[in-house]
C-alpha cells in the first residue's frame, strides 16, 4: 500500500539562511502517512514541527531529500504545482483565520470555490451541510465576530474539510480554546476525517487529545522519532 | 445566495464608516477635477464666443494684437483696400474697447466691454442683435448684454418695467435700447454693443482707426487662395486670419501667454494626487488588516492572481462609488457657478468620460501600489 501513501518523506533536510547564518531546522526526516491515518506530532517549541508542516502543506519549497504529498513530489516543484497541491489539503490553524467580513457559510464556500466541479448553488448547499456536521446549522449566516472561539474553530474545520481533502494539516487547533471546546473540536475533526477517509497530521502540545491518534511522532531538535504509546482505542 | 462570493465588495463594505470616508475622498478628488476642467473650458470657450459669433470668412488684425480684449488699431484704409480683390464681397470694421460703466442704481463703476459695428451690420450672430440693433442708431444709445454680471445693475428688469435705463459710460450718459445675450468671460464682466458712431462718441476716437476687419468672400471663392492674395497686399503690421485661425489665435493667447491653463491643469492634477493618496490609504489598510486572512487564502490554494483581482476590484468599486456622487455634485456646482458668475460651465460627455477614466486610473494606481503589500501575505508565516 506504500504507493498510495498520502505523505511520503525521505531523508528531508531543511535550513533557514545562508552561509554563516545558515541554521538547519530539519535533519534527515522521514515520515509516511497512509490513507485515513491520524498522526499526531508532538515535541517542544522550536523543534521544527511547524516547518515540517509548512513543507508538507506546500507552503515552503523543500531543499533536500524527498517529499511526496498526494503523489506529487514537492522537491523542485514550481509555484503553480505548489498552489495545485494546496487545493487538496485542508488546513486548520491555531487561530481560526476566518475572513471576518463574510458569513460562516461563505467562509466554507471559499474552499469549495477553488474546485470548479461545484456550482455556486451546490457550494452553498454543501457548505451548509458541512456546518451542520460541525453542529453550527443555526449559525450559517453569522459573521465570525458573532461566534464563540470554539464555534469559529468549528467553522474552520468545516472549511478545511468541505472539499473532502485527502490530507488535513492542523497546527495546534485547540491552543486557543478551553479544554471542553478543545475536546469538542477534536472529536468533530476525528469523526469527520474518519467518515471522509482523510488522513490527519496534527501538531499539538495538548496531551488530553493524544487519544485520537493512530500514531504519535515526536519532533525534537529537527529529528523525528516514533513514539511508543498505547492509544485509547 | 447565488454566484461566486463577491469578496471585494464584502471586504470593502464590512466597515461602513471607512467605506464612506473613502467614497467621500474619491468624490472630492473627482469633483475637484470636474471643476478645474470645467472652469478651464469655460474660460477658453467664453474668450472665443465673440469670435465664433461674427459672420465672416477672413479677419484682419494688427500683428501687435495679442487678443480681442487688448487690440491694437490699424487704418481702416487697409481694410477697404482689400475690396480691390474681386473675391471679397464685403469688408467691415469692428471697433472694440473697454470703458467704466457706472451702475445707475449704486453709482459704482465697473469696466464693461464695448463693441461698435456699422449701423446696417449683419456681422453678429448673437441672440437679440438682429431684433434690436436698429434701436441704437440714435445718439448715445446702446444694447446691453443680459448675461452681464449683476454688478452692472438690474438693467433688464427695470427696462421691462417700462423705465428708461440710462447709465454713465466714461462720463457720458447713454441709454439702453435693447438687449442681447453673449455672456461674461474671464476678460469681460459685461458687454455693450452699439453703432460705430456711438462708439466713436464714447471713446472719443477716430473711426479711421479700427480694431478688426471682417471680410466675406463672394460665392465660390477659394478661402486659402484669397487669403494668400490678401496677405501679399497687406502692410507688415496687419495680418489676415481665417475664422478658425481667429478663434485659435484668441484661445492660444489664453492657453499659452497666461498661466491660466497651467493653473487649472495643476489643480486637476492636485485632485488626482489627493485621490490616489486617499484610495491608497484605504486599500493599503485593507490589505494590512486582512494580511493573515489573505495568507490563509493562499494556503488554501488561492493564487496571487486571485488576491490581486480582489484588490483591483475593490479599487474599481471605489472609483464607481466615488464617481457617481461626484458627477451629481459637479452638475449642481456647474449650475451654481453659471448662475453666480455668468460663465457658461457645461458638462460635456467628453469631460464626463475624461474624469471617469481619470478616477478609475487613480483608484487602479492606488490598488497597484497597495498590492505590493500583498506579497507579504506569506502563507508559510501563518502557522
Amino acid at each position: 500500500m506504500t504507493d498510495e501513501s498520502i505523505v511520503k518523506i525521505e531523508n528531508l533536510n531543511f535550513a533557514f539562511g545562508e552561509g554563516n547564518l545558515r541554521k538547519q531546522i530539519l535533519f534527515d526526516v522521514s515520515l509516511q502517512i497512509e490513507r485515513g491515518e491520524i498522526v499526531i506530532m508532538t515535541g517542544p517549541s522550536g523543534g521544527g514541527k511547524t516547518t515540517l508542516l509548512t513543507l508538507i502543506g506546500a507552503l515552503r519549497s523543500a531543499q533536500e531529500g524527498s517529499i511526496s504529498v498526494l503523489g506529487k513530489e514537492l522537491l523542485g516543484a514550481g509555484e503553480r504545482e505548489m498552489v495545485g497541491v494546496r487545493r487538496y489539503i485542508g488546513y486548520i490553524f491555531q487561530a481560526h483565520n476566518l475572513l471576518k467580513s463574510i458569513t460562516a457559510r461563505q467562509n466554507v464556500m471559499m474552499s469549495l470555490e477553488l474546485h470548479d466541479q461545484f456550482s455556486p448553488v451546490e457550494a452553498s448547499e454543501k457548505a451548509a451541510a458541512m456546518l451542520k456536521a460541525v453542529g453550527l446549522e443555526e449559525h450559517l449566516d453569522k459573521i465570525p465576530d458573532k461566534l464563540s472561539g470554539g464555534q469559529k474553530q468549528r467553522v474552520a474545520i468545516a472549511r478545511a474539510l468541505a472539499a473532502h481533502p485527502k490530507l488535513i494539516l492542523a497546527d495546534e487547533p485547540t491552543a486557543a480554546l478551553d479544554s471542553k471546546s478543545g475536546r469538542n473540536v477534536v472529536d468533530i475533526l476525528q469523526k469527520l476525517a474518519r467518515e471522509q477517509g482523510s488522513s490527519i497530521l496534527l501538531v499539538t502540545h495538548d496531551n488530553r487529545i493524544l487519544d485520537i491518534a493512530d500514531r504519535i511522532v515526536s519532533m525534537e531538535d529537527g529529528r523525528l522519532s516514533e513514539e511508543k504509546i498505547s492509544n485509547g482505542k | 445566495m447565488f454566484g461566486k462570493i463577491p469578496l471585494a465588495w464584502l471586504q470593502l463594505s464590512f466597515q461602513k464608516t471607512r467605506l464612506l470616508t473613502a467614497i467621500a475622498g474619491i468624490t472630492f478628488a473627482a469633483v475637484l477635477m470636474f471643476m478645474q476642467f470645467g472652469f478651464q473650458e469655460a474660460l477658453f470657450s467664453t474668450t472665443t464666443t465673440i469670435h465664433k459669433s461674427i459672420r465672416g470668412d477672413l479677419f484682419l488684425i494688427s500683428t501687435q494684437s495679442e487678443n480681442l480684449f487688448s487690440s491694437r488699431q490699424f487704418s481702416r484704409r487697409i481694410l477697404y483696400q482689400t475690396l480691390n480683390n474681386q473675391n471679397i464681397g464685403s469688408a467691415s470694421p469692428i471697433y472694440i474697447g473697454i470703458l467704466p460703466w457706472k451702475n445707475p442704481w449704486t453709482n459704482k463703476e465697473r469696466a464693461i466691454f464695448i463693441m461698435g459695428f456699422e449701423p446696417n451690420s449683419t456681422l453678429l450672430e448673437i441672440k437679440g442683435i438682429k431684433e434690436n440693433f436698429g434701436n441704437v442708431t440714435t445718439e448715445d444709445t446702446v444694447l446691453f448684454d443680459t448675461l452681464s454680471r449683476p454688478e452692472f445693475g438690474d438693467v433688464e428688469a427695470n427696462f421691462k418695467k417700462g423705465e428708461r435705463v440710462r447709465a454713465e459710460v466714461n462720463k457720458r450718459k447713454v441709454e439702453v435700447r435693447g438687449f442681447f445675450e453673449l455672456g461674461a468671460s474671464f476678460a469681460a464682466d459685461g458687454n455693450l454693443i452699439t453703432t460705430d458712431l456711438n462708439f466713436q462718441r464714447l471713446f472719443n476716437r477716430k473711426l479711421g482707426q479700427i480694431d478688426f476687419g471682417v471680410l466675406s468672400l463672394v460665392d465660390g471663392a477659394n478661402l486659402e487662395v484669397v487669403k494668400a492674395e490678401i496677405e501679399k497686399t497687406l502692410p507688415k503690421d496687419v495680418r489676415v486670419l481665417t475664422k478658425d485661425e481667429f478663434v485659435q489665435f484668441e484661445r492660444a493667447y489664453w492657453e499659452g501667454a497666461t498661466a491660466i491653463g497651467f493653473v487649472f491643469n495643476f489643480g486637476a492634477i492636485l485632485g488626482l494626487v489627493v485621490g490616489v493618496i486617499i484610495t491608497y490609504q484605504v486599500l493599503y489598510t485593507d490589505v494590512v488588516n486582512h494580511l493573515p486572512e489573505y495568507a490563509t487564502l493562499k494556503a488554501m490554494g488561492y493564487t496571487n492572481g486571485y488576491l490581486t483581482r480582489v484588490v483591483l476590484e475593490e479599487s474599481i468599486i471605489l472609483s464607481l462609488l466615488g464617481f457617481v456622487p461626484a458627477l451629481i455634485t459637479a452638475l449642481a456646482l456647474y449650475a451654481l457657478a453659471s448662475a453666480g458668475s455668468g460663465l457658461p460651465i457645461e458638462m460635456t460627455a467628453g469631460r464626463g468620460i475624461l474624469v471617469f477614466v481619470l478616477t478609475v486610473v487613480m483608484c487602479f494606481v492606488s490598488g497597484l501600489l497597495a498590492m505590493r503589500k500583498l506579497k507579504q501575505a506569506d502563507p508559510a508565516d501563518i502557522f
